[in-house]
């Protein structure tokens, strides 16, 4: 997930491009014979050289970390995950501000209707402003057809809202669950300008994506009655954001069946 | 004439040429839409070609956005929006073309008439053109809500018999059909004797 080309030497090269090849370490003077100084004499010497970081002329603060990608500004966590007629969809619940974590009760899934939920990992407020389109265009779908979304047809959707964006993308990836006909389970995520992926049984997205892909491979199994797909769902994901620093702090798993919704919050470490 | 049953939908149409030195297989009244959906018309075949047009593009960018076939009732009210459009903008004038759409989707087999005026009713059996009233009579009469769609069609030529001088073949008729496996299709053989029986 990070951005091509993030430069993460920024610091290190204090000199100007011709000095390139010779700016990671300190200048090589021949050796000189130690002499005694007086006082006076090593006030007027030269400072030794140093590699400064540059020096900041504007009143921006200087990032702390070297450059981040956009996807881990915020920090995440988002798995889906398949049962017996029935699915799992699970965020972490921090919002960060790089390193500072700024609300511990952020809401990263949603709900378009009854049987559809979408979670949207990724850059937060991009994940907030696709989630008021998603639902308006859900409405007045709902107002033309006299009918619910199918999952299906929803993941189209969204798929090519984020295509039109493609030359300055959402920087978000969205998992969407739902109970399509005959209460079918279809879940499903996709990348930042809309390529679709379909699962048979697990989806994962956010900056703990990879431990998420380690656990759920470990510890799914199909056709887990909810019950079962309730904890499998919530231990992969706290032994995940646990792995992360950008995500934690607890849980939220909803788990859907043909006829209720049960939501939980789950308490892990909170850090 | 169109005609709606149980289990799918049937359009027909007189197809009268201005002379017989005309090639009847370039004159088509009944056009698909989509795979699942027919029109027929009566009225200006220029506007009508420029409605299949305008309402093919209509049904193909409901499928790009949401990868589903559009439903009949979505193509219909597009089309008819855009029927209306002509009525109010400047510089225009409305088409010269009653539509009868006639298609199967996942509310079963539907069948709409589409005025100039944009207006657009849903329909059990209805007709259009010349000598409406007489086959709407005639309709009114054969019609029952569980014929099947073989007696449909049946019903649809002996309809049109009552208002067409002269004989009628399948050189100047034509039918489109959609049963359950919703394909709209053309009907190029018919069974002789409805023609010559009745």
């Amino acid at each position: 997930q990070a951005a091509p080309g993030s430069n993460s030497r920024g610091l290190r090269s204090g000199g100007t491009e011709p000095n390139a090849s010779s700016s990671s370490c300190s200048a090589r003077s021949p050796p000189r014979p130690h002499k005694p100084t007086s006082p006076d004499q090593q006030r007027r010497r030269p400072p030794p050289l140093l590699l400064l970081p540059p020096q900041s002329n504007s009143a921006a603060p200087v990032p702390a970390t070297p450059a981040m990608s956009i996807f881990e500004y915020n920090g995440s966590a988002v798995v889906a995950m398949v049962g017996k007629n029935c699915f799992a969809i699970a965020s972490d619940r921090r919002l960060g501000v790089q390193l500072q974590t700024v609300a511990t009760d952020f809401q990263r899934v949603f709900k378009i209707h009854g049987k559809l939920y979408i979670g949207l990992s990724g850059l937060a407020s991009d994940a907030q402003t696709l989630y008021q389109r998603l639902v308006f265009k859900h409405k007045l779908y709902q107002l033309r057809e006299e009918r619910d979304m199918k999952p299906e047809t929803f993941a189209s959707l969204v798929s090519s809202m984020l295509y039109e964006k493609r030359f300055g993308p959402y920087f978000c990836q969205p998992i969407i669950a739902g109970l399509g006909q005959d209460d079918e389970p279809f879940i499903c995520t996709m990348d930042c300008i809309g390529a679709k992926e379909l699962a048979k049984d697990f989806v994962v997205s956010g900056t703990a994506s990879e431990s998420l892909y380690g656990a759920c491979e470990s510890m799914y199994k199909p056709n887990m009655e909810p019950e079962e797909l309730f904890e499998t769902i919530s231990q992969a994901l706290l032994s995940s954001v646990d792995r992360d620093c950008l995500s934690g702090w607890g849980g939220y798993v909803l788990i859907v069946t043909p006829t209720e919704v049960q939501e939980r919050i789950l308490k892990g470490r909170m850090d | 004439w169109k005609l709606k049953t149980a289990n799918g939908v049937v359009i027909a149409t007189e197809k009268k040429l201005p002379s017989i030195l005309v090639d009847e297989t370039s004159v088509q009244k009944i056009q698909s839409l989509t795979p699942n959906i027919g029109v027929v018309y009566s009225g200006m075949g220029p506007d009508f070609r420029v409605l299949v047009r305008k309402s093919r593009k209509q049904a193909q960018q409901y499928y790009r956005l949401y990868k589903e076939t559009i439903p009949v009732t979505q193509l219909v009210r597009e089309t008819a929006a855009v029927m209306q459009e002509f009525t109010q903008s400047g510089g225009v004038r409305p088409f010269g073309v009653s539509l009868l759409i006639a298609g199967y989707d996942d509310n079963g087999p539907q069948l709409y008439q589409v005025d100039p005026s944009g207006s657009y009713f849903s329909w059990k059996a209805s007709a259009m053109g010349k000598n409406v009233s007489n086959a709407k009579t005639f309709l009114e009469k054969r019609y029952t809500e569980d014929m099947e769609l073989d007696d449909a069609i049946h019903t649809a030529i002996l309809t049109l018999k009552e208002g067409y001088e002269g004989q009628i073949s399948a050189n100047n008729i034509e039918i489109g059909v959609i049963r359950a496996d919703r394909e709209f299709k053309y009907v190029y053989k018919v069974n002789y004797a409805v023609f010559t029986a009745t």
